[in-house]
């Protein structure tokens, strides 16, 4: 009685699990229930019971409810999918001018307007391409094929590989140093030795219209919510969603509206990146003192005028780090938008992986990772840098580096003229290295992998049995055989027991919507996955980060490390395991596990580092060891920081497990994957992607909650 | 008299949600008390002065007691819940946002406790902000702002950046920028309290040299009571949203108003802030010497001079005409015995 006295939550806790337990044990696994592999689960069976609801059939067992929740939400894909038909199809047909046949035509709006939307993508894409490497799409634009058969040098020449390795590099300079400088110009050199030039070129043209469109619409968004309380709240839930959301299951419904292409890609990528974009924007605003909005307010600027000289640039840097935020993401988007055609690096990636040319596949990874990481960093060295003083300066001093620029560019044409001539056999290596003509490396790494797998398949083979046979099935096995309801009870108890009532109710609801999907199974196996990941990525990243924390070039160090793995778009994490493990669910795993230790190092690291100066003097001066005070004063403090780290590695986990699906799980995204081939895939795409950002949506819940009182609680912010 | 350049008549501040609807049905007696447990909290209960052309007011009073609240009503950087202000005779409250705007570029300027720079401006662009807000060209604007980097004496630091001062030549930037635009009212939201002490005490002499040149309207905002003595005309001491006394300082360390008021006049040295005038008694009779000294002295002045008296000493005006005296008990007593409130 005195223990339960002094522990009452954990008596609680352990109530939870009792009950849990004797729910899953008093429910048997019904005979007529089967895990099949590869098909819905509910086959047409006679022992079903069956009604129809809102339109669509559900079938169930009607004495094993308690098992499974009959899928009353089935309809929801399928009403999705109306709807959406509805809108692009038959929706508030209109007449419009059409250009090319020049009469009106009567077409719905909805279709009108996205095909209005992706013209202007594709136009802009085609732009910034065409700079870049030539072409005649943009003159067409604006004037028309039979005026180009005319005139046949109206073409956008392009501009050659030197004017763009050391424009970047002279830009490179100017953000971040000589450093920066270099590794610019080395990495694009590669990039064009090496063959790569075109296919890098697409992407970044495809980034460079995504990351400046995302941005202008998540600085609007941010300051219309910054003004409007409104606004803020009827973005939230669509911001929470789309944090925990799989990039895949966008994919989907973007294919009924806008199509395939680069277009498309832009599109649903400004989808995906605009949210975070949002969120710093209004972090950056909120974070503006007070005092100077006042002193803005008393020197009588108007209300735009306070937003444009005062607020945003006081809040710069995050504004600033909402960008960096965005061209991430943007790269992360344009390998995985490849499904939908957008063309580039990401394309040619996808097309390797998909032939198992492992050594093609690092190739077009490698450079992925190296302009990811160049615009990464400079994007960052944007944000820190500091405002300088020019008024002091005379004109070439201030506008050094953009003449500089105006001389390469003249060189490089002159270099490109040269190659013209020099060259005979047709290709100018001077103005663009070709794709079969570069230097490859690709049968060195597909030799190192055959090698590899004859040297060690034997334990390779063996860990991987091992793995599967011994803890994967197994853990696998268990979490299919709990009931619904059970796990229900285990997770609204525990919404309940961390932050009450109204924990519980959003808990309950979340867990209720992938109850009553008919995916409910595949959710457990996507759950199972991700838990893995998460038990190993947690156990890695907390001892690395506390070891590296001992000392301080070893948390710098590792720090810097995980900013590099950040970088690198997640679909290129698939590449180095398939190599090693083939296609299994070893590879997924590894790959979760390693995408997924990033933040589980990250913010132990940071959560360390939180710990007051003040509390360690004061700990050092009461005669601590190094033991006592990691384990007395530093891990309390830190814990509630890692615990949010814990909330970025399960969403990090999901991500990768989702994208996994590629290599082959039997989990929600293996649906989504289905989804995007099927011509009715949009509900389905979008209502699985609903379930998975739910289930990150649960644990984040609980997980924000639990530490937003700990805090409270320790008095740390 | 001339019309006070600012009026407030029963100005009250709540925060909370139905702010309003309370401090209507309080009918004009606002208790904190039944306020908070309606959740709504005074920020200024019931505020009624005036301050007139080239008055330095100075409104004392420790965190929370709703100083800024009152000056942030008076600029209407905040809108007061109910009551009356008036800036040189015109209805703040009733202004729409443009007048406001106008009203701020010409009449107001601030200056803020955490300086509130721009930090990517320099000193100078700092400095000439208001003027460019106002719509001044860059030269002209650039030219004034200029002025003011020398009347503030950071010449040679104009292309600074906030970053690269010091907390005191920050806020003489704010200090700079609030005057950029010659505005009649000048506010100062506890200007100097971010600094260390002994800068702190060379701005405030900054300050007084600047304002015996300016003769600006301020309001100036502390919850350092010393600071309060050294430069108010009239101090107005506030209390949880109410202000307790409202006077000139001699007659709120002579008389104060209330305990509360009391309690910080107690450590104050009398000698430092009382002048004669403020001490003196009638003329009388009594046989007094050839000494004279004026009444508008700081007692610690002359305080050796009349203590080395065994006389009663002649006070004079301006004009060396008698029109008081005072003896060395009384001033003994002032500095030594004033505990009791006897004057």
């Amino acid at each position: 009685m005195e223990l339960l006295k002094k522990y009452p939550k954990l008596f609680q806790w352990l109530f939870l699990l009792a009950v849990f337990f004797a729910l899953c044990f008093a429910i048997d696994v019904p005979e007529t229930y089967k895990f099949i592999r590869g098909q819905a689960e509910f086959v047409k069976d006679p022992n079903q019971s069956a009604f129809v609801f809102l339109g669509k059939e559900v079938r169930y067992y009607a004495f094993d409810v308690f098992w499974r929740l009959p899928p009353l939400l089935g309809w929801l894909p399928i009403w999705i999918n109306d709807s959406l038909f509805f809108l692009m199809n038959d929706w508030m047909p209109m007449e419009f001018w059409n250009e090319d046949t020049q009469e009106y035509k009567t077409r719905p709006l909805v279709l009108q307007i996205t095909r209005n939307l992706t013209a202007f993508m594709t136009f802009l894409i085609e732009l910034i391409r065409e700079i870049l490497l030539g072409g005649l799409e943009t003159i067409v634009a604006f004037t028309s094929w039979d005026w180009i058969d005319a005139n046949p040098w109206a073409e956008l020449p392009g501009l050659p590989w030197t004017i763009v390795a050391a424009g970047s590099a002279i830009l490179a300079y100017k953000l971040g140093g000589k450093g920066l400088a270099l590794y610019a110009l080395l990495s694009m050199t590669y990039i064009s030795i090496f063959g790569q030039w075109k296919p890098s070129m697409q992407t970044l043209s495809f980034i460079l219209v995504a990351a400046p469109l995302s941005f202008i619409f998540g600085l609007g968004l941010g300051v219309a919510a910054y003004k409007s309380k409104r606004v803020e709240k009827a973005l939230y839930p669509i911001l929470l969603v789309m944090q925990t959301m799989p990039q895949y299951a966008v994919l989907v419904p973007a294919l009924v509206l806008f199509g395939v292409g680069d277009h498309a890609a832009v599109i649903i990528t400004m989808i995906v990146a605009v949210p975070p974009m949002i969120l710093l924007t209004l972090l950056g605003l909120r974070a503006v003192p007070p005092e100077v909005i006042e002193a803005g307010r008393m020197s009588g600027c108007s209300n735009w005028q306070l937003m444009s000289k005062v607020l945003i640039p006081t809040a710069r840097r995050d504004i600033l780090i909402g960008v960096n935020q965005v061209i991430m993401v943007c790269f992360s988007m344009a390998v995985i938008s490849a499904f939908i055609g957008a063309k580039g690096l990401g394309f040619n990636l996808l097309l390797a992986l998909n032939q198992l040319n492992i050594g093609l596949a690092l190739e077009a990874g490698l450079c992925i990772s190296l302009i990811a990481i160049l615009l990464d960093k400079m994007s960052l060295a944007w944000a820190n840098k500091q405002v300088d003083y020019f008024g002091n300066l005379n004109f070439f001093q201030r506008n050094k580096n953009s003449l500089f620029f105006g001389v390469i560019v003249i060189v490089g044409i002159l270099l490109a003229y040269f190659g013209s001539i020099y060259f005979k056999d047709g290709y100018n290596y001077l103005f663009e290295v070709p794709h079969n003509k570069g230097i490859s490396t690709a049968d060195f790494w597909n030799k190192g992998v055959d090698w590899i797998f004859d040297t060690f398949f034997v334990y390779i083979k063996a860990f991987n049995t091992w793995l599967i046979v011994d803890v994967l099935q197994p853990m696998r096995a268990l979490y299919l055989r709990m009931p619904a309801v059970a796990t229900l009870v285990l997770v609204v108890g525990a919404g309940y027991l961390i932050g009450g009532v109204r924990s519980a109710l959003v808990v309950c609801g979340l867990t209720l919507f992938i109850a009553l999907s008919p995916w409910w199974d595949r959710a457990l196996v996507t759950t199972y996955m991700a838990t893995f990941g998460v038990l190993v990525s947690c156990t890695i990243g907390f001892t690395v980060g506390t070891l590296c924390f001992q000392n301080k070039h070893s948390t710098n160090f590792m720090l810097n490390v995980c900013d590099i793995f950040q970088t690198f778009p997640s679909f290129v994490y698939l590449i180095p395991v398939m190599m090693l493990f083939g296609i299994t669910d070893t590879s997924v795993l590894i790959a979760v596990i390693v995408y997924a230790t990033i933040p589980a190092t990250r913010y132990t690291i940071e959560g360390l580092r939180s710990v007051p100066a003040g509390l360690h003097d004061a700990a050092t001066m009461s005669g601590v060891t190094k033991f006592q005070r990691l384990f007395k004063i530093e891990f309390p403090l830190a814990f509630p920081h890692m615990m949010l780290g814990l909330n970025q590695t399960i969403v990090f986990a999901l991500f990768m497990v989702i994208i996994g699906a590629f290599i082959g799980t039997e989990d929600l995204g293996q649906y989504i994957l289905k989804a995007l081939s099927d011509k009715k895939g949009a509900g389905i795409g979008l209502t699985l992607g609903i379930c998975v950002a739910f289930i990150g949506l649960i644990f984040d819940n609980l997980i924000r909650t639990w530490v937003g009182q700990r805090k409270k609680h320790l008095g740390i912010d | 008299m001339s019309e006070p350049v600012i009026k407030c008549q029963s100005v009250y501040k709540i925060f909370g949600a139905n702010a309003e609807r309370m401090l209507k049905e309080a009918n004009g007696n606002v208790d904190a008390k039944t306020f908070q447990e309606n959740g709504c909290i005074v920020g200024v209960n019931n505020a009624s002065f005036e301050v007139s052309k080239g008055e330095m007011l100075v409104v004392m009073g420790l965190s929370g007691s709703g100083k800024s609240t009152l000056l942030r009503c008076i600029s209407r950087l905040t809108d007061a819940t109910g009551g009356k202000i008036f800036i040189e005779g015109q209805d703040l409250l009733n202004l729409n946002n443009k007048e406001l705007i106008e009203l701020r570029r010409n009449k107001m300027g601030m200056v803020f406790q955490s300086f509130a720079l721009l930090p990517h401006k320099t000193v100078l662009e700092n400095i000439a902000f208001p003027l460019q807000i106002k719509g001044i060209k860059t030269e002209n604007s650039i030219n004034k702002a200029m002025d003011m980097v020398k009347l503030v004496g950071l010449d040679g630091r104009e292309n600074y950046f906030p970053r690269e001062l010091s907390g005191g030549q920050q806020q003489r930037v704010g200090i700079a920028r609030s005057l950029a635009v010659e505005p009649d009212i000048w506010f100062l939201d506890e200007p100097f309290s971010a600094l260390d002490p002994l800068i702190r005490k060379e701005m405030q002499d900054e300050f007084l040299r600047l304002q015996e040149k300016l003769q600006k309207t301020i309001m100036f905002i502390t919850h350092d009571f010393d600071e309060a003595l050294k430069l108010a005309d009239r101090i107005a001491i506030m209390k949880d949203g109410i202000i307790e006394q409202l006077d000139t300082p001699a007659n709120i360390v002579l008389n104060p108003a209330t305990e509360y008021v009391r309690k910080f006049t107690e450590e104050v040295p009398r000698e430092k802030v009382l002048l004669i005038k403020d001490v003196m008694d009638e003329i009388t009779s009594d046989n007094m010497g050839d000494i004279k000294v004026s009444k508008d002295e700081i007692i610690e002045n002359v305080a050796e001079k009349i203590l080395t008296q065994e006389k009663t000493v002649a006070v004079t005006d301006g004009k060396n005409n008698i029109v008081g005296s005072i003896n060395p008990a009384k001033i003994i007593n002032t500095v030594f015995g004033g505990r009791k409130n006897n004057h």
